[in-house]
C-alpha cells in the first residue's frame, strides 16, 4: 500500500477579530491508500478542521498537504474546486441533500461538472444508488426518505464520480443505532470491496470499531491512543 | 443547459413565494405593455415611417383660418413638388359625440399621396365617381360595423348645409387598411369628396383647410417648404409649411408630455418591483446558503454558483414579463375591439416585446447581483457549520 | 381538505366584505371603528393579549427591514401614483368648473359642441340681448354681448414648438359679464385697436405675451397692452376687441357665441324657450357652469379611468408583495408563535396581531405615498389640449378627499396582505412550530 495523503507540519489558525485561535498545531500524518481511518477527539479538538483541510475545503495557515502526490495547500480557490470535483467525495452529518431534487438528481450533481452525456450521467447515478442499496428509491425526494436512506443517497453522491478519497464528517451523528450500523457497514464495504480510502470523523467509539485505524486528536495535536497505525507520526 | 433543472428546482423550492413574486412581476409588465401601447398610439404620426416626403401647409395665424384655393396651382408650380392635394376638417359626429373620429373633406387625388394606405383600385375609382362617396379606415369600419354600400349620416358641428340642416349623408364606397402594422392607428379616418362639401356647405365656399404637398426628394423638403411659404408672404393668408412628421409632433405635444407621464409611472413601478423581487431573491439565497455550500463542496466553481443565482433571478423576471406582456396584448386587443378610436391604443407589437424582455433581463441581473455575490463569496466551512 | 376549503372561503368572504366596507364607509365610520378597536385592545383581556403579541411583532421589524420595507414602499408607490394621476383629473375638472356660474348663459349655434365650432350672426347677438330675461345694468344696457372665440398659433416656452392659444374677442360688456377678470399689469385694450391682454396662464405657457410685446396675426401688427388674472380657465386665454379680431380672422360681422347675464338663474329656461320659438334662430342656451363642466367631462373621465386602472394593477402587484413579505415574517416567527400558543395564547390574538401589524405598515406606507404625492404634485401646473383645441392650463389638485381615498386603498391592500398569513400563523400546529427549536 502506498501513501495517499502526506501531511507535514500542518497548522491552522483562525482569526476572529483580534482573537487568534490555533486549531491545529504542526500535525504530521501519513494516510495509506485503501485505509479506513477514524479521527476521534473531544469537541474543539480540531478533527473537523483537519478533515476539511484534507478534503480541500479550506487552506492551511502553515505546512503542507499532498494528496496522491499533488500539493493541495498551494492551490487557489478555483483550482481547489476542480480538484475536489475529481478527487473527493463528502458525506455530512446532516446529509445536505438538495431538498427539491430527487435522489437520483442529487446523486447526479457531481457528474454535472463532467462532460458526460445525460444518459451516461443517469447510468452512473443508477449504479451508485444500486451500490448503496437504494435502486428503487431513485425518484423519491429527501423528504420522503428516512434518515438512514438519506445518508445512503449522500454516500452514493459522494462516490458517483469515483473519487480518490471519501471524507465523512460525523456520518452517523444524526442516526439511530440500527441505521448507524448500516451506514458504517456500507462504508466498510466500500473500503474493503471497492478499495476506497475512507476518512471518518466521529466521536462515537462504536463507529470507530468499523475502521481499520483510529487516530485521536486533542487540542489540535495527534495524541497517542489506541490503534495508532505504523505510518502515523505523533507530533512532538 | 444541464444546469437548467437546478435553476428550476430552486424556483420551485418555495412555490407560493415564487408564484406571488411572479404575479407581482406580471403586474408590473402588464402596466408596461399597456402604457407603452398608449404612448405608441399618441406618437404614431411622429415616427420615421410616416410622412417623410409630405409637407403640411396651414395658415400661419391659426389652423382654423382657411386658405384660398388659388394657392393650389401656385404650389404645384414650385420646383421640387411632385403632387399637391388639399383637405378641410369637417368635424362631424356619428350618432354620439363620444364616437369621435377625424372626418375630412378631401380633394380627388388626396388618397394617392398616402401610398401606405391600401385601397383597391375599384374602390378608389368609386370614390372619384360618387359625389357623396366616403372612404374609411378598416379599424373604424370594424368598430361601427360598416360595410361598403352603407349610408352613413354625420351631424355637422361646424358646417351646416345650405338648407340649414346639420345632417350630411354619405355612401361608403371604400375601406382602406394600413400596409404597415405600425401605422394601424391611422385606420380611424373618414374621408369624403371636397366638391360635395364645398357645393353643399352654407359658408366658407372655395376655402381650403390645409394643403398636402408631396416632394420629389425628401432631402429637399425644407427648401420646398420655405418656397411654398414665400408664395403667401406678407399677404392676408400667410402660410406655415412643415413636414407632416413635424406637424404631428407639434400636435401631440399639445396634449401632454405623455412620454413624461408614462415614464414617471413606469419608473415608480419598476422601482417598487426591484425592491420587491430583490427582497425575495435575498431571502431565497439566504435560505439556500447551506445548499450552495454543498454545491461548492462538490466542486462547483464560484462562477457557477454566481451564474446559478443570477439565472434564477432572470428566469423569474422573464417568466413574469412574458406572462405580463401576453396579458397586456390580450387586454389591448379587447379594448381596441370594443372601444376602437375612442381610446387610442397601439397593438402590443414586436418593439414593446423586445423592450420588455430586455428590461426583464436587466432588472433580473440587478436584483440577482447582490445575492449572487453573497452566494459566490461564501466560505464553505462557515456556511456548512451554520455561521 | 374540507376544513381547508371552508377556511379559504371564509377568508375570501371576509376580505370581500371588508374591502366593500372600506370603499363605502364615510370617514367618521372608519374613525369610530378605529376607536372601538383601540378600546378593545386596551380594555379586554383578549385585546391586551393581542396588543402584546403585536408589540413583539413590531419589535422584530428592525431585524427584517428588507421585507417590511417591501410592504411599506410597495404601498407608498401605489398610493403615490394613484393620488398623482387622480389629482390631474380633479385639478382639470376644478379649473373648468370654476369658470362658469349659474347666472350667466352662453348661446351657441345648435349642434356645436364647443365655442370654436359655433357660428352666430350679428343679428342673433342683438336678438338675444333684447330678451327680457337678460339683466340690465345701471344705464339700462343689457349685460350681454357677442364673443368671438378663435385660435392663434404661438410658440410654447417649454417645447419651442407652436401650440394653440385661445383668442377671445369680447365686447364692451365683457367686464360686467366676467367679473372675475382683473387687470394685473398694463391696461385694458382699447376698443377698435389691435390690442390684446393676456391671461396669467397664457403668459406662463407662451412666448411673447408680456405687456409691451408685439405679435403678428395674419400679417397685422398687434400689441399686448396688459395682463389679466381671473382664477379660472380664462387665464389660459388672450383677449381683444371682438370686431377687430373678427376682421383679422375675416369673420365679417359674425361671432361664435353670445354671453349674457340672467336676471335670475331660473330664467334660463324661459330664455331658451323664447329663443327656440323664433324660427330664424337655431341655438342652444346653457349656463356657463353647465357648458364648462361638460367641456371637462371627457378628459376628466379619461384621466380618472387611467389613474384607477394603473393604481389597481399596481395594487395587485403590491398585494402579492405584501403577502410574500408577511408569509415570510410568519414563517420566521413560527417558533415564537408556537411557543405563545403552547403557553396559552389563543388563535384570535395571533391572527389579529399579524393583521394589525400589516395594516399599520400599510397605513404608514399609505401616508408616505400620499405625503410624497402632495409635496410633489399639489398645485403642480400642467396644460393640455382643451375642448377649443387650445392649451388649457390647470393645476394638479391633491384634495383631502383624494388623500383619504389613497389611505383607504393602502388599508385594503394591508388587510388582504395580512389576513391570509395571519390565518396561516394561527393554524401553525403547536408541535410543528416547536419542533423548529
Amino acid at each position: 500500500m502506498s501513501t495517499l495523503v502526506e501531511i507535514r507540519n500542518l497548522s491552522k489558525v483562525y482569526t476572529r477579530g483580534t482573537e487568534r485561535l490555533e486549531v491545529l498545531h504542526h500535525v504530521n500524518l501519513d494516510i495509506e491508500r485503501g485505509d479506513f481511518l477514524a479521527l476521534m477527539g473531544p469537541s474543539g479538538s480540531g478533527k473537523t478542521t483537519l478533515l476539511n483541510l484534507i478534503g480541500g475545503l479550506d487552506s492551511p495557515t502553515d505546512g503542507s498537504i499532498a494528496v496522491d502526490g499533488k500539493r493541495i495547500d498551494a492551490l487557489g480557490e478555483g483550482a481547489l474546486a476542480r480538484w475536489r470535483a475529481a478527487h473527493v467525495g463528502f458525506v455530512f452529518q446532516f446529509y445536505n441533500l438538495l431538498p427539491m431534487l430527487s435522489a437520483r438528481k442529487n446523486v447526479e450533481l457531481p457528474l454535472l461538472l463532467t462532460h458526460l452525456s445525460a444518459a451516461a450521467r443517469k447510468r452512473n447515478a443508477a449504479v451508485a444508488l444500486e451500490l448503496v442499496g437504494l435502486k428503487d428509491r431513485a425518484a423519491h425526494k429527501p423528504a420522503e426518505l428516512s434518515g438512514g436512506q438519506q445518508q445512503r443517497v449522500a454516500i452514493a453522491r459522494a462516490i458517483v464520480s469515483d473519487p480518490t478519497l471519501l471524507v465523512c464528517d460525523e456520518p452517523t451523528g444524526d442516526l439511530d443505532r440500527q441505521s448507524a450500523s448500516e451506514i458504517l457497514t456500507l462504508l466498510q464495504q466500500l473500503n474493503s470491496e471497492h478499495g476506497k480510502t475512507v476518512i471518518v470523523v466521529t466521536h462515537d467509539p462504536k463507529a470507530a470499531e468499523y475502521a481499520r485505524h483510529t487516530l485521536h486528536l486533542d487540542k489540535g495535536t495527534l495524541v497517542e491512543g489506541g490503534g495508532a497505525p505504523a505510518g502515523a507520526v505523533a507530533s512532538a | 443547459m444541464k444546469y437548467l433543472h437546478l435553476v428550476w428546482a430552486a424556483l420551485l423550492r418555495r412555490r407560493t413565494r415564487t408564484v406571488f413574486t411572479l404575479l407581482s412581476v406580471l403586474a408590473a409588465f402588464l402596466l408596461f405593455g399597456l402604457l407603452d401601447s398608449v404612448h405608441s398610439a399618441f406618437t404614431v404620426g411622429s415616427r420615421d415611417v410616416a410622412g417623410v416626403d409630405r409637407l403640411v401647409t396651414v395658415s400661419k395665424v391659426s389652423f382654423i383660418l382657411s386658405l384660398p384655393k388659388s394657392l393650389y396651382e401656385r404650389i404645384q408650380a414650385v420646383p421640387g413638388v411632385r403632387a399637391v392635394s388639399y383637405a378641410n376638417w369637417f368635424g362631424g359626429i356619428y350618432q354620439d359625440p363620444k364616437n369621435f373620429f377625424p372626418n375630412e373633406a378631401v380633394a380627388p387625388n388626396f388618397l394617392s399621396l398616402y401610398p401606405e394606405w391600401v385601397l383597391p383600385q375599384a374602390e378608389r375609382q368609386a370614390f372619384r365617381d360618387t359625389r357623396t362617396g366616403a372612404v374609411v379606415g378598416a379599424s373604424l369600419a370594424r368598430q361601427f360595423g360598416w360595410k361598403v354600400g352603407d349610408k352613413i349620416p354625420l351631424q355637422a358641428t361646424i358646417f351646416p348645409q345650405k338648407d340649414g340642416s346639420n345632417t350630411w349623408t354619405f355612401d361608403l364606397v371604400g375601406i382602406y387598411h394600413a400596409s404597415d402594422p405600425k401605422l394601424v392607428s391611422a385606420e380611424n379616418l373618414f374621408f369624403f369628396n371636397w366638391d360635395y362639401f364645398d357645393e353643399a356647405r352654407q359658408f366658407g365656399n372655395g376655402n381650403i383647410g390645409w394643403y398636402i404637398t408631396q416632394v420629389a426628394d425628401p432631402r429637399e423638403a425644407d427648401r420646398v417648404a420655405q418656397k411654398i411659404d414665400d408664395l403667401s408672404f406678407d399677404s392676408d393668408h400667410e402660410t406655415k409649411t412643415q413636414s407632416e412628421q413635424a406637424f404631428n409632433v407639434a400636435f401631440v405635444s399639445q396634449f401632454a408630455d405623455i412620454g413624461l407621464i408614462v415614464g414617471a409611472i413606469m419608473g415608480a413601478v419598476f422601482f417598487t418591483l426591484i425592491l420587491l423581487t430583490g427582497n425575495t431573491m435575498a431571502q431565497a439565497v439566504r435560505e439556500r446558503i447551506p445548499e450552495l455550500a454543498v454545491l461548492k463542496t462538490i466542486g462547483f466553481s464560484n462562477a457557477s454558483v454566481l451564474s446559478l443565482v443570477l439565472a434564477e433571478a432572470v428566469a423569474l423576471l422573464l417568466s413574469g414579463a412574458v406572462l405580463g406582456l401576453l396579458l397586456a396584448g390580450v387586454v389591448v386587443a379587447a379594448v381596441r375591439l370594443k372601444m376602437g378610436t375612442a381610446l387610442p391604443l397601439d397593438p402590443v407589437g414586436r418593439d414593446i416585446w423586445l423592450q420588455g424582455l430586455a428590461l426583464a433581463v436587466v432588472v433580473g441581473l440587478i436584483v440577482g447581483a447582490l445575492p449572487a455575490l453573497r452566494g459566490m463569496r461564501l466560505r464553505i466551512v462557515d456556511a456548512l457549520s451554520g455561521r | 381538505m374540507l376544513n381547508d376549503a371552508a377556511v379559504l372561503l371564509a377568508m375570501l368572504a371576509v376580505t370581500g366584505l371588508t374591502v366593500v366596507l372600506l370603499i363605502l364607509a364615510p370617514w367618521w365610520a372608519l374613525l369610530l371603528l378605529v376607536l372601538l378597536l383601540a378600546a378593545w385592545l386596551l380594555l379586554t383581556r383578549t385585546g391586551r393579549q393581542t396588543w402584546s403579541v403585536t408589540e413583539v411583532g413590531l419589535a422584530t421589524i428592525p431585524q427584517r427591514l428588507g421585507s417590511a420595507s417591501v410592504v411599506l414602499i410597495g404601498i407608498a408607490g401605489v398610493v403615490g401614483v394613484l393620488v398623482a394621476l387622480l389629482a390631474m383629473a380633479v385639478g382639470f375638472e376644478a379649473t373648468l368648473k370654476e369658470t362658469g356660474s349659474d347666472d350667466t348663459v352662453i348661446v351657441l349655434r345648435s349642434g356645436s359642441q364647443t365655442e370654436l365650432n359655433s357660428v352666430l350672426s350679428h343679428e342673433t347677438a342683438q336678438l338675444v340681448a333684447q330678451e327680457p330675461q337678460v339683466l340690465r345694468d345701471a344705464r339700462a344696457q343689457p349685460i350681454a354681448g357677442p364673443e368671438l372665440v378663435v385660435v392663434a398659433s404661438l410658440p410654447r416656452k417649454s417645447t419651442g414648438l407652436d401650440a394653440n392659444v385661445e383668442l377671445r374677442g369680447v365686447g364692451a360688456q365683457a367686464w360686467a359679464l366676467h367679473p372675475n377678470v382683473k387687470i394685473t399689469a398694463g391696461r385694458r385694450f382699447a376698443p377698435g385697436l389691435r390690442e390684446l391682454i393676456a391671461g396669467k396662464a397664457a403668459r406662463q405657457q407662451f412666448r411673447g405675451l408680456e405687456p409691451g410685446a408685439n405679435l403678428k396675426l395674419n400679417g397685422q401688427q398687434w400689441t399686448v397692452v396688459g395682463a389679466f388674472e381671473s382664477g379660472d380657465a380664462h387665464d389660459s386665454e388672450i383677449w381683444g376687441d371682438a370686431d377687430v379680431v373678427g376682421s383679422t380672422y375675416r369673420r365679417g360681422s359674425s361671432t361664435t357665441t353670445v354671453v349674457a347675464r340672467l336676471t335670475d338663474p331660473s330664467a334660463r329656461e324661459a330664455l331658451a324657450a323664447s329663443l327656440a320659438s323664433d324660427p330664424r334662430l337655431q341655438v342652444d342656451v346653457k349656463t356657463t357652469r353647465a357648458y364648462y363642466s361638460a367641456q371637462s367631462e371627457r378628459l376628466t373621465r379619461l384621466l380618472k379611468v387611467l389613474g384607477t386602472v394603473v393604481g389597481a394593477i399596481m395594487a395587485v402587484g403590491a398585494t402579492f408583495g405584501a403577502l410574500n413579505s408577511m408569509y415570510a415574517a410568519v414563517a420566521a416567527r413560527a417558533r415564537e408563535i408556537a411557543t405563545l400558543r403552547a403557553i396559552g395564547f389563543r388563535g384570535v390574538p395571533v391572527v389579529i396581531s399579524v393583521l394589525l401589524e400589516t395594516m399599520l405598515l400599510a397605513l404608514l406606507g399609505g401616508v408616505i405615498g400620499a405625503a410624497v404625492a402632495w409635496l410633489l404634485f399639489d398645485n403642480y401646473t400642467a396644460s393640455t389640449l382643451g375642448a377649443n383645441f387650445s392649451q388649457v392650463v390647470f393645476n394638479f389638485k391633491v384634495s383631502p378627499a383624494l388623500l383619504w381615498s389613497g389611505l383607504k386603498w393602502a388599508l385594503a391592500i394591508g388587510f388582504i396582505g395580512g389576513l391570509f398569513p395571519a390565518v396561516r400563523a394561527a393554524r401553525i400546529a403547536v408541535t410543528a412550530g416547536l419542533r423548529e427549536l
